[in-house]
């Protein structure tokens, strides 16, 4: 057993519907990342400092 | 999934019970970090580039074509043949020096060598909260001038990623327009010169850059972004002079008034 196979049974309805489902999952989950999980570790991986400033 | 073959003789044997499979799970775990490392580069290379400056210009066009709706509903100009606009006619600028507040919106700054869609929204404070916004993109240095202001005007923005609102900041050649608007008209600088500092050199934001003992007699507009594309060891700075100003009733500069009409489409 492994977590996309428990996934793929934990989701209810036939075959078409499980892969509309993870479609949405897929989707809320890349909107995630964009919106807020990217933004904040490329301000820790890579600050890019664009001022001039007292050192 | 295991379905049994048809006409299968032998009797089904009892099935061992489902146990979590470390090395299953283990195999999804890496495949999923490397579909995120790859979605990661995705939304730093196109998504945070092109994609937020298409926002960020949006949003400047807004708050370019919102200020030339409210012109409009003043009225246009009330008496405009007795009053013929002369552009080349040096009239002193309407500086407006009230303080704005963290990431408040106040200007709109257009560089046609920058290209299409340059425009960016101008809001107080160069911290993240305004140069990574998808709505901003441009930061105004708290202590300098204001635009049109005698003394120095000066704003900072990304190079890459984030919108790159200063990306072709080092393609500037001599007199190159850099255009402000704000409620109260269009101030149109001249580019004059690049200069590459370490990012300490805070006196490129004196009212006399450099010379921050002297009493400025010019209105300058100084540009600050990262050095060399793609890293920030150095700043790149790029300085301009006040050429002149026209009021929002007069509305923008000639020779940009077919693009900036485009922006309230």
């Amino acid at each position: 057993m492994t977590v996309y196979g428990a996934l793929w049974r934990i989701l209810p309805g036939p075959a078409w519907l499980r892969v509309i489902l993870l479609l949405v999952l897929v989707a809320a989950v890349v909107f995630a990342l964009f919106s807020w999980v990217f933004p904040w570790a490329d301000a820790i991986l890579n600050p890019i400092n664009v001022t001039v400033e007292e050192p | 999934m295991d379905g049994s073959p048809l006409g299968r003789s032998q009797p089904e044997a009892p099935r061992p019970r489902r146990r979590v499979s470390v090395i299953g799970v283990l195999g999804e775990l890496l495949l999923t970090a490397g579909a995120v490392i790859l979605l990661f580069l995705g939304w730093q290379l196109w998504w945070n580039d092109a994609i937020v400056a298409g926002q960020q210009s949006s949003a400047a066009s807004q708050l370019s074509s919102q200020w030339s709706e409210q012109q409009a509903a003043r009225g246009a100009p009330s008496t405009p043949s007795e009053q013929p606009v002369e552009p080349q006619q040096p009239v002193a600028p309407v500086v407006d020096t009230t303080v704005h507040e963290n990431a408040e919106a106040f200007g709109v700054m257009y560089v046609p060598r920058f290209g299409h869609d340059s425009q960016r929204t101008i809001a107080e404070g160069v911290g993240l909260d305004v140069l990574n916004s998808v709505d901003l993109g441009v930061g105004h240095y708290p202590d300098t001038q204001a635009p049109g202001d005698v003394g120095n005007f000066a704003i900072a923005s990304h190079r890459s990623a984030y919108g790159g609102g200063m990306h072709e900041i080092e393609q500037l050649q001599l007199g190159d327009a850099i255009y402000v608007q704000t409620k109260d008209g269009w101030y149109t600088y001249r580019f004059r010169d690049l200069e590459y500092v370490t990012p300490q050199t805070v006196e490129v934001l004196a009212p006399v850059p450099h010379h921050p003992e002297l009493t400025p007699t010019d209105r300058i507009i100084t540009l600050t972004s990262c050095n060399p594309l793609y890293s920030t060891d150095e700043r790149v700075i790029a300085y301009g002079v006040l050429e002149s100003w026209r009021s929002a009733e007069a509305g923008p500069p000639t020779e940009i008034a077919d693009v900036v009409a485009g922006w309230g489409v």
